[in-house]
């Protein structure tokens, strides 16, 4: 499953806020979408999506132009796009409407195991903590088997911690499935974390600034000279000095 | 424990004050407590208490009930197709601030001393709630929750009932509860005028009938522990686990 973004522009009105991006996401690939906080990086991928239309260009998955979301695409929001008036079971079988019961329990059985939800199969997400929330939405995502998963800055909202864990997560599981991903977000460490090629974004009118490919094998030492090396290149491709 | 203490302490001693007032002002148009509960004991005894409670309750399920049915999907409707509030919102923001009973004359007319008469301004006093409650709610559905059924290939009409609908019932519960405050407060004014039975009726009658001020007292509490009793009742459904994420813990 290859994404191919082709020229794509988006002007809100008059303002340019994309400007002739172009890239191809090989099949299996993770790839993160890296830039400054209102950089238009979400509202690239809410095109890619399918969520909104751009205003020029196209992209193309599988020799098919996306017109509008797709069940083959799952997008995960921040752990806010759980459905409250669900449980976890009710959540992850959301989008198995069209499966046979037996197939679905299967699934959502199997799925709950994925993201170490065993045990809380009926909890409702009020009763859940911000983390089990996010494996829960990416559960939900991938029991409709996807082909491309799109994350916006799916970890955002959780503590420093937590975020540490469901990046291991999120690889784990990448490791297993081998979906191919698109991830936004504005954390540079993030983005050397997890994938294999990080696109750096401009500000605002953005455009692709580099495409820096992470040539180090899972699991990362983030203190390895290279891991640290191509950090600091991404600091300094975004103009900050590595410094406090 | 100590939630029933602390509320009953205060109701002893406000009727150990009501009492003392009544005894020491020695006023002939305010009965006493005991005079109160001697009153409520003597209406239990007579089967038409039962007759007038049960008149009521059947007044305000009826016009409560034909206002939920119709306003919570007409709520949905306005508030999930933009040109339709907008067509129609004018109207029940002007409507809504009108009494219910502003409308008892022409009610009276339309139907005369029937039970058709508060029905209609039970109706009319549950629907606006109703109406706008559903239809806020839906304005208000986080448009992530859309977005999601919309990846997952929902069609419109599911999107309605397993998104839309799903987010905005505990909003809908918190409507269907002022409304039922506001049915509640209507049906005693309504049967004042338009009938000759139910708890509303009671009082005008025990007032006219020889000024039985125990009976109107009597009356009263009875109107406000049922009241009371039916809000509990409502409440309840906030509990339920699909809903229950819309409320406070």
């Amino acid at each position: 499953m290859t994404v191919a973004i082709r020229n794509l522009t988006m002007r809100f009105g008059e303002m340019p806020v994309l400007e002739d991006i172009s890239l191809d996401v090989r099949d299996g690939e993770f790839v993160c979408i890296l830039g400054p906080s209102g950089c238009g990086k979400s509202t690239l991928l809410n095109i890619v999506g399918g969520f909104v239309k751009p205003s020029a260009g196209e992209v193309v998955i599988d020799e098919e132009r996306v017109t509008g979301p797709d069940p083959r695409r799952i997008f995960v929001f921040q752990e806010r796009g759980v459905f409250p008036w669900l449980t976890v079971e009710g959540n992850i079988g959301f989008g198995l409407f069209r499966l046979a019961e037996e197939e679905k329990r299967n699934r959502i059985a199997y799925y709950v195991q994925l993201v170490g939800l065993r045990g809380f199969e009926h909890a409702y997400p009020r009763e859940l903590s911000g983390g089990m929330k996010q494996r829960l939405e990416v559960a939900r995502a991938l029991a409709v088997n996807p082909d491309v998963l799109y994350l916006d800055e799916p970890f955002g909202a959780l503590d420093s911690i937590t975020r540490l864990q469901m990046r291991r997560e999120l690889l784990r599981i990448w490791q297993t499935e081998r979906k191919t991903v698109l991830f936004v977000t504005h954390d540079i460490e993030e983005s050397v974390q997890l994938a294999d090629r990080v696109v750096v974004m401009s500000q605002r009118p953005a455009h692709i600034q580099r495409i820096v490919d992470i040539d180090i094998e899972h699991p990362r030492d983030l203190s390895s000279p290279r891991y640290i090396e191509l950090r600091d290149s991404i600091f300094a491709e975004i103009g900050l000095a590595h410094q406090v | 424990m100590r939630k029933i203490v602390l509320p009953l302490v205060t109701a002893a001693v406000l009727l150990v004050a009501w009492h003392y007032a009544v005894r020491l002002s020695g006023t002939k148009i305010f009965p006493s407590p005991v005079a109160v509960a001697k009153a409520t004991v003597a209406l239990a005894e007579k089967s038409l208490l039962w007759r007038y409670i049960g008149d009521s309750l059947m007044r305000v399920a009826a016009g409560y009930l034909l206002a939920v049915i119709l306003g919570v999907p007409a709520g949905i409707l306005l508030g999930w197709y933009p040109p339709l509030a907008r067509a129609f919102n004018p109207l029940i923001q002007m409507m809504r601030p009108i009494s219910p009973l502003a409308w008892m004359p022409l009610a009276v007319i339309w139907f005369g001393v029937s039970n058709l008469a508060p029905i209609f301004l039970i109706f009319l006093a549950s629907f606006f709630p109703v109406v706008v409650a559903a239809m806020n709610g839906v304005r208000d559905v986080p448009p992530v929750f859309l977005q999601a059924g919309r990846n997952f290939g929902l069609t419109p009409r599911q999107q309605m009932t397993r998104i839309v609908f799903p987010a905005v019932l505990p909003r809908i519960l918190v409507g269907l509860r002022i409304a039922f405050g506001v049915a509640w407060l209507v049906l005693v004014a309504a049967e004042m005028i338009a009938v000759d039975s139910g708890l509303g009726y009671l009082i005008i009658d025990a007032r006219n009938a020889g000024k039985r001020y125990d009976l109107v007292v009597a009356g009263m509490l009875l109107i406000g522990v049922i009241g009371l009793l039916l809000d509990i009742a409502i409440r309840r459904t906030e509990r339920f686990n699909s809903v229950r994420w819309g409320f406070k813990e």
